[in-house]
C-alpha cells in the first residue's frame, strides 16, 4: 500500500467516523436540552468534539479541526460549570454541528458558508468571554465533590484510628470496615505496632488501627458517611490516590502508571524524600532496607506494599474492563459485505430446500435424510443469525426527528414536543433506510396540518404545547410504527370535497371514513390551503405510500376531529427472507406470506354453491369472501372436487384465496421481479423453489385491495 | 454499468469509420440484429414461470443461476406467430436502458442465434418509412450480410413503457 492510499483510507475512515460522531452529537445536544445538568451527556458531547478535532487534524481536515476546537473549548467550560447550558448554547452548537457536517460533505473538507461560519465563530467567542467573565468558576473539583451520579472510579487511602475507648461507646470498628467493603474493592491492613505487652493490655481498649485502600465510584461523601458516628473522636484521614478514567485514551492519567513504593511512602509522609534517596542509593530491596535501617516499622511497609498491590490490581481490572468492552462493542463492516452474505445465505437456503426435497424422495436412505435434516437446521440457524446482524434498533432514526421537530416548531411558530417510545425495536437495515423519508413526511404533516397554533389550542381547551408521538413495537413478523399527534384531526368532508375536485373520486361515491382518509395518499392530493415550505405540495403523502408499498407494508389512518390523527405503518421485519406457504393451482405454484395466513380450510363444491355465486364461504358461522386464484390469474385446467381456501388477515380484513392444494411451509428467499413487471401489483416478488423452478409470491394486501375494488365495481 | 450506446446514423457514416459488431438471430423466417454490447449471454431455454397480469410482451420469469430473470416473447411485435420450442431455440440475455436511466436485464426468446457480424456504419441503411410491417421506431437501421437484409432493433424502444402504469 502506498502512503497516499493509506492516507486516503484514513480520510475515509475519518469521514465515516465523524459522521457517526456528529449524529451522536446532535442526539446528545437534544438530550442535554431536556437534562441540562447531566454531566455524562456534557462529557459525551465534549469527547465527540474532541475526537473530531483530533482525528480531523490528523487526516488533514484543518478547517474542521480548527473550527471544532472553538466549540470544544465552549463545552470544556460547560463541563467545568463556567458556562451554563442555555437554549442559545444548544442552538449554536446544533448550527456548528451542521456546519461541520457541511465541511465534511464538501470535496475538500473545508467548503462551507463563510458568513455562517464567521457568525458562529463570533457567537462561540462570545460564549467563551462570558464564561471567563462569569463569577470565579469553582476550582477543578476533586471528583468526590462533583454532583451526584456519574462519579469516576477512584482509589482512596484511608487511615482510620479510632479512639482507644471506642468500645465504651458501643461501636464496633469492624462493622465500619465491613461497610467500607461494600463500597468497592477494599484492602485493609491492620496496624498492630502499638499493641502493648500482654501484661499491660487494657482488655476494654483498642490498640489497633487500620490503613484501608478503597477503590470505589461512590465518591468521598459515601466514605465519610461510613465514619459519620466516630468521625469526631477518631483520627480519620481520607486521601485521594488517583482516579481510573477508563474512557481517557491519553494514558497520561496513570492507567499505565503504578506508583513506586518509595513514592507512596513519601506521599504518606512516612519517610522524607531525602531519606528515601539515601536508602535507594544502596540498591537493595527498598522495603527491606528501610525496615533494617529502622526508618519505618515493618507494619507501615506492609501497608504501603498493600497499597501498591491494590492499585496494580485495580488498574488491571480497569484495563481488563476496557479490553472486554472493546471486544464486545462492535466491529465495522462494509454494508455491501453484509448484503453479499445475505445473498449467499439466500442461495444456501435454496439449495437446502432442494436437498430436503431430494432426501424426502429418496425413501429409505436414512443417512441422507439425517444429513438433510442437519443441513436444514444449520441453514435455518445461519439464516436467523445473518438476518439478526442486519437488524438495527430504530432508535437512532427516531432520535434524528427530535431535531426535525425542534426546527419545525421554530419555523411554524408552534410548540411541539416529540415523545418517542420503542426505540429498541429492531428492524432490517434496508427497511430502516426506506422508512426515513415516509416518517419525515408524516411528522411534517402532523406538525404543519395536525397541530394547531398555541392560541387555537388554548381556545379548544387543549394544552398550548402540541405533542407528536413516535412509537415502534413488534407484532408478529411485522413492526408497527405509529405517528400520532393530538392536533385537529382529519376532516372527512374536506378530504372528500378535495378528492372530488381533483377528480380522484366520483361525487356520488359512498366511502367509509377509513377509505376517505386513505385518499390523502393519492398522488397530487393536498388539503393545505396554502403551500408552506414545510408541506403542502401534495407530494409527501404520495412518497409515504410508495415507500411503504415497496416495503410490502400497510398504512392505516385513524383520526378523530379535534382529538388528533394516528398513522400506523405495518412493516415486515425483513425484506430478504420470509416464511411462506406454498400452494399449487393447476401446474402453477404460488407463495403466500405465512404472516398473513390465518388458517387453511377445505372448500367443497356444495359449500360454495350455498352463497350463490357471491364468493362467500361460511367458516364457523362467519361469512368470509374469497378469491379464486384460478379465475383471477387465468390458470388453465379443471379445479379438483375439493379445493383449499387459504384464509388471510390483513389489518383485520379476512379474505380467502382458493387453491388446488396447499403444499406446505416454504423458506422463501425473496427476489425482485424488476422494472419490467412493476405494473403487476398482485405479485410482490418471486422465489426459487427446491427443484430450481420459480414461484411467484402473492402480495396479499394488494390482492385484498383489488378484490375490494372489484367488489365495489360489481355492486355499482 | 457504463452505458455504451452505439450512435448509428444510417447511411451518414464516414467511410473508414470503425465497424460495429452485431449479433444476428432468427425469429420465424426473418433475421434481426442487436448491438453486441447489449448482449450478456445466450443460453438454452429454461422452464418459464408465467407472471399473470404482465405486459403482453412479458411471458414470465426463469431461474438464471439463482437470479430471477424476466423473459420476453417479441415475435408478435413483428407479426410472427410464436412457434414451438425447437432444438435451436435459445434465450438471448440482454441489457436494456430507458429514458429515466433505469436499466433492466431481460431474456428474449429467439428461434436461432446466427452469428456476430461486423458492419461499417456506412453500410447501414435507414429504416424504410413505409412498407415494413414493423413499427418504425423499433428499427434502428437495415443491415446487409451475404445478400440478405436484416433489421437492427432498437431494443430500448421495444421495452419502453413496459412495466409502467398500474
Amino acid at each position: 500500500m502506498t502512503v497516499d492510499s493509506a492516507t486516503d483510507q484514513g480520510r475515509r475512515v475519518f469521514i465515516e467516523e465523524a459522521e457517526e460522531l456528529l449524529a451522536q452529537l446532535e442526539e446528545s445536544l437534544m438530550e442535554l436540552e431536556d437534562a441540562p445538568d447531566d454531566q455524562e451527556i456534557i462529557g459525551g458531547i465534549f469527547r465527540a468534539l474532541h475526537t473530531i478535532k483530533g482525528s480531523g487534524a490528523m487526516f488533514g481536515f484543518e478547517a474542521i479541526s480548527s473550527f471544532t476546537h472553538g466549540v470544544e473549548n465552549v463545552f470544556d467550560k460547560v463541563r467545568a460549570g463556567e458556562i451554563p447550558v442555555s437554549r442559545d448554547l444548544i442552538d449554536t452548537a446544533l448550527k456548528a454541528k451542521d456546519l461541520i457536517k457541511e465541511m465534511l460533505d464538501s470535496d475538500d473538507g473545508a467548503g462551507c458558508d463563510q458568513a455562517v461560519m464567521a457568525g458562529l465563530k463570533e457567537k462561540i467567542d462570545g460564549f467563551l468571554q462570558d464564561g471567563a467573565a462569569a463569577p470565579a468558576a469553582p476550582p477543578l473539583a476533586a471528583p468526590a465533590d462533583t454532583a451526584n451520579g456519574g462519579q469516576p472510579l477512584c482509589s482512596w487511602r484511608i487511615r482510620f484510628r479510632p479512639p482507644a475507648n471506642i468500645f465504651a461507646t458501643g461501636m464496633d470498628p469492624t462493622m465500619l470496615l465491613d461497610d467500607l467493603k461494600e463500597l468497592g474493592e477494599c484492602d485493609i491492613v491492620g496496624m498492630t505496632e502499638e499493641i502493648p505487652r500482654l501484661s499491660e493490655i487494657d482488655p476494654e481498649a483498642l490498640y489497633i488501627w487500620w490503613d484501608i485502600l478503597l477503590t470505589t465510584d461512590k465518591g468521598r461523601n459515601a466514605i465519610e458517611d461510613v465514619f459519620i458516628f466516630v468521625a469526631d473522636d477518631a483520627d480519620l484521614n481520607i486521601e485521594l490516590i488517583q482516579c481510573h478514567d477508563d474512557d481517557a485514551d491519553d494514558g497520561e492519567n496513570g492507567r499505565d502508571h503504578v506508583k513506586k513504593l518509595g513514592e507512596i511512602l513519601v506521599e504518606r509522609g512516612d519517610i522524607s524524600a531525602d531519606k528515601l534517596d539515601e536508602a535507594l542509593s544502596e540498591q537493595s530491596k527498598l522495603g527491606e532496607i528501610l525496615v533494617n535501617k529502622g526508618l519505618i516499622s515493618p507494619h507501615r511497609l506492609q501497608s504501603a506494599l498493600k497499597e501498591q498491590e491494590h492499585i496494580k490490581k485495580v488498574a488491571q481490572a480497569v484495563q481488563q474492563k476496557a479490553a472486554a468492552r472493546e471486544k464486545t462493542a462492535s466491529i465495522r463492516v462494509a454494508s455491501n459485505k453484509l448484503d453479499h452474505l445475505v445473498n449467499l445465505v439466500g442461495e444456501l437456503v435454496t439449495v437446502q430446500a432442494r436437498l430436503s426435497q431430494l432426501a424426502a424422495g429418496a425413501g429409505t436412505d436414512n443417512q441422507l435424510i439425517f444429513l438433510a435434516e442437519e443441513v436444514e437446521r444449520l441453514s435455518a440457524e445461519l439464516r436467523d443469525n445473518t438476518m439478526s446482524i442486519r437488524m438495527l434498533p430504530i432508535g437512532a432514526t427516531f432520535s434524528k426527528f427530535r431535531r426535525l421537530v425542534r426546527d419545525l416548531s421554530d419555523t411554524l411558530g408552534k410548540e411541539i414536543a416529540l415523545s418517542i417510545s420503542g426505540s429498541e425495536t429492531e428492524l432490517d437495515k434496508t427497511v430502516i433506510e426506506k422508512l426515513k423519508d415516509p416518517l419525515v413526511h408524516l411528522i411534517r404533516n402532523s406538525a404543519d396540518h395536525g397541530i394547531e397554533p398555541p392560541e387555537v389550542r388554548r381556545q379548544a381547551g387543549k394544552p398550548p404545547e402540541g405533542s407528536i408521538l413516535l412509537a415502534a413495537e413488534h407484532s408478529g413478523a411485522h413492526v408497527l410504527i405509529r405517528v400520532s399527534d393530538d392536533g385537529a384531526g382529519l376532516d372527512p368532508e374536506k378530504i372528500k370535497a378535495k378528492a372530488v375536485e381533483k377528480g380522484l373520486i366520483d361525487p356520488e361515491a359512498d366511502l367509509s371514513d377509513a377509505e376517505i382518509y386513505n385518499l390523502v395518499f393519492a398522488p397530487g392530493f393536498s388539503t393545505a390551503k396554502t403551500v408552506s415550505n414545510v408541506s403542502g405540495r401534495g407530494v409527501g403523502m404520495d412518497v409515504v405510500k410508495n415507500n411503504i408499498d415497496e416495503l410490502r407494508g400497510e398504512i392505516e389512518v385513524e383520526s378523530e376531529p379535534g382529538r388528533g390523527t394516528t398513522v400506523t405503518l405495518k412493516i415486515p421485519l425483513t425484506l430478504a427472507i420470509i416464511e411462506g406457504l406454498l400452494a399449487r393451482i393447476g401446474s402453477e405454484r404460488y407463495v403466500l406470506p405465512l404472516s398473513a395466513v390465518e388458517e387453511c380450510v377445505e372448500l367443497r363444491a356444495e359449500d360454495s354453491s350455498v352463497s350463490e355465486r357471491r364468493n362467500l364461504v361460511n367458516i364457523r358461522g362467519e361469512l368470509i369472501p374469497y378469491v379464486s386464484l384460478r379465475e383471477r390469474f387465468g390458470i388453465s385446467g379443471q379445479a379438483p372436487a375439493i379445493e383449499q381456501i387459504v384464509v388471510t388477515n390483513v389489518l383485520g380484513t379476512r379474505i380467502g384465496f382458493v387453491v388446488d392444494e396447499v403444499i406446505g411451509q416454504h423458506q422463501t428467499v425473496i427476489k425482485n421481479l424488476g422494472r419490467l413487471y412493476q405494473n403487476v401489483r398482485e405479485i410482490s416478488g418471486a422465489t426459487i423453489l427446491g427443484d430450481g423452478s420459480v414461484a411467484l409470491i402473492l402480495d396479499v394486501a394488494q390482492m385484498v385491495h383489488a378484490a375490494e375494488e372489484s367488489e365495489l365495481a360489481s355492486v355499482r | 454499468m457504463e452505458e455504451r450506446r452505439l450512435n448509428i446514423t444510417p447511411g451518414g457514416g464516414e467511410a473508414g469509420e470503425a465497424p460495429a459488431q452485431f449479433l444476428t438471430f432468427r425469429l420465424g423466417g426473418e433475421v434481426f440484429a442487436v448491438e453486441i454490447e447489449r448482449v450478456r449471454e445466450v443460453i438454452d431455454p429454461a422452464p418459464v414461470t408465467r407472471v399473470p397480469g404482465a405486459h403482453p410482451l412479458m411471458t414470465g420469469v426463469f431461474n438464471l443461476r439463482g437470479t430471477v430473470m424476466p423473459v420476453a416473447e417479441i415475435r408478435p411485435e413483428f407479426g410472427l406467430d410464436p412457434g414451438g420450442e425447437t432444438a435451436d431455440t435459445c434465450f438471448i440475455i440482454m441489457d436494456i436502458g430507458s429514458d429515466s436511466g433505469e436499466t433492466a436485464t431481460v431474456g428474449i426468446i429467439a428461434d436461432q442465434v446466427l452469428e456476430v457480424v461486423d458492419l461499417a456504419p456506412e453500410t447501414i441503411d435507414p429504416a424504410p418509412k413505409v412498407g415494413a410491417r414493423v413499427r418504425p421506431e423499433l428499427v434502428k437501421g437495415i443491415g446487409k450480410r451475404r445478400e440478405r437484409f436484416f433489421m437492427i432493433l432498437d431494443i430500448d424502444a421495444m421495452f419502453k413503457g413496459v412495466g409502467e402504469g398500474r
